[in-house]
């Protein structure tokens, strides 16, 4: 036990999760908007673009995570040089949030997607008749709705993003949580059922309350039919 | 395309005017952030031939891209057949009548759809390595499996439990009522009748599954991925090796996506349950590693 607590001291476990955190931060953020942009596109009537959108959506929902960090880290950085920041880390941990929000935007798009089909047909038609066009009825009346139609969604997309945020560890993002496991497991193999159970308590402990919350507030906030 | 007629009127000559200069300025778009792809990577010297030429020759095929293939279809075959009969028992386990079993079933369940799998791969990796039972360079597969059937499972677990809710209530009522006991009505009446409710999200969940196994590259498991990059750092080529990766699993869960949606139609006509989602209830997103019903979600 003593051994464990101060493989603890030596090993900065609560900064390898603020790492992964982060990661979810602004890979949410981003994947958000992008992702609004893009069921946007899916439901406007310019054929254009909803090709694009669908486009996007099923080819990123079917490609691996893991393929596509290692691209950022093998191929932009590795061969083609690209970075988003002259200290290394920095740049490599920008490129994973990039790879993390190109992926998970194609889902955020259908949980929107999802939370537009939670509308019934009479809104729309009703915004059409009071002479609302596609933007100005999509903004003021669609989407505010759409959206918390789409909390629980939305809210899976969240809780998938911070467990994926491990797999940034292919895009050569070098302490956040996974990376830091193997290392602690491979210094001390001795211990390795109670350094396994911390990280997985750890996403448990953030996990679990997501979960609950956006349950609660998509019953709290949908809209009553 | 549900959405279309919700949001719009018949375009009349005006937006019909509109929607064509809309797709326009959208074609340009498209057609420019294509055009300024291709002149930046020409100007990277990444359309050379000579790095796209291994991929039209049979060994490059042979001995790293189908090769890497199988020992990804391998681990997802595998693993699609021990997550199932994991979560068939869990899923049963969280609808028994006895309250120890579903209590432990239900911390199992939600206990491995938090956790990464990832973590969960390198833990059974470093774990395996250590005890020795298997030949070290066959722990990295069985970490692979083990991480993927727990995740997996768990899911899986889930949509057997919510296919039986989904249930109409007569099912259990018909089967008391000629005398069944719970237990017989559940397994005679329900599950199969769930089983096939759920066909369409199973096979959703192999895309995840298959998408999944490519994890297995961070704990050195030689597949599809690991190959790629084999390939590419031998060829020169990385970026089109793994873009040519990429497209393989594309091609495959495309297909997967395809028969989901078929299934879910086929069979929308063969139980009670629902294998398809009306229109207007929420839809649950085919999962980005899966979220499937969602924690907490009842």
């Amino acid at each position: 036990m003593e051994d464990y607590l101060s493989l603890l001291v030596e090993y900065d476990v609560l900064g390898a999760f603020w790492v992964n955190i982060q990661l979810t931060l602004w890979a949410g953020l981003w994947s958000f908007l992008l992702g609004t942009l893009l069921a946007l596109m899916r439901i406007s009537p310019i054929a254009s673009l909803q090709w694009l959108g669908a486009a996007y959506v099923n080819v990123f929902r079917n490609t691996p995570l893991t393929i596509i960090l290692a691209f950022g880290f093998l191929g932009l950085f590795g061969q083609l040089g690209f970075t988003l920041d002259e200290d290394l880390n920095v740049s490599l941990f920008r490129i994973a949030i990039l790879g993390l929000a190109i992926y998970h935007a194609a889902f955020v798009c259908e949980a929107i997607r999802s939370g537009v089909n939670t509308v019934p047909l009479g809104q729309a038609e009703a915004a059409r008749a009071i002479g609302l066009s596609f933007m100005p009825a999509a903004r003021l009346v669609i989407l505010p709705q759409a959206f918390r139609g789409a909390i629980a969604p939305l809210g899976n997309v969240l809780i998938a993003l911070i467990k994926n945020s491990t797999v940034a560890a292919a895009g050569s993002v070098a302490i956040e949580t996974s990376t830091v496991m193997k290392e602690m497991i491979e210094f001390r193999s001795d211990v390795i059922y109670p350094i396994f159970f911390t990280f997985a308590i750890g996403f448990v402990i953030l996990v679990i309350p997501i979960g609950l919350l956006t349950t609660w507030a998509s019953k709290k906030l949908a809209v009553a039919r | 395309m549900s959405a279309q007629q919700v949001l719009f009127d018949a375009p009349g000559p005006k937006s019909r005017r509109n929607i064509l200069i809309g797709n326009i300025i959208g074609a340009i778009i498209i057609v420019g952030l294509i055009g300024y792809l291709i002149v930046a990577l020409t100007a990277q010297g990444q359309f050379a031939p000579e790095r796209w030429s291994p991929f039209l020759e049979w060994d490059t095929w042979r001995f790293f891209l189908l090769e890497g293939l199988f020992y990804t279809l391998r681990a997802a075959a595998i693993s699609v057949v021990t997550s199932i009969i994991f979560g068939l028992i869990f899923g049963l386990g969280r609808l028994s009548h006895v309250a120890a079993i579903r209590w432990f079933s239900g911390i199992v369940v939600e206990f491995f759809r938090a956790v990464p799998v990832l973590l969960m791969m390198i833990f059974f990796w470093l774990l395996l390595g250590n005890f020795g039972i298997f030949r070290p360079q066959d722990s990295p597969f069985v970490a692979v499996i083990l991480g993927l059937t727990l995740y997996n499972g768990s899911v899986i677990a889930e949509l057997v439990r919510s296919g039986v809710h989904n249930l109409p209530k007569g099912q259990r009522e018909a089967g008391l009522a000629i005398g069944m006991t719970r237990t017989q009505s559940l397994r005679a009446i329900e599950i199969p009748q769930a089983l096939v409710a759920m066909l369409p999200a199973l096979v959703s969940q192999f895309v995840v599954i298959l998408k999944d196994s490519a994890l297995g590259y961070i704990i050195t498991y030689s597949e599809l991925l690991a190959y790629a990059r084999r390939l590419g750092s031998g060829e020169g080529n990385i970026f089109q090796s793994l873009i040519v990766a990429a497209v393989i699993f594309i091609i495959i869960n495309f297909l997967l996506t395809s028969l989901a949606t078929k299934l879910s139609r086929l069979l929308s006509f063969r139980t009670g349950g629902k294998t398809r989602k009306d229109k207007n209830e929420k839809v649950l997103v085919a999962d980005p590693t899966n979220t499937g019903t969602g924690v907490g979600a009842a």
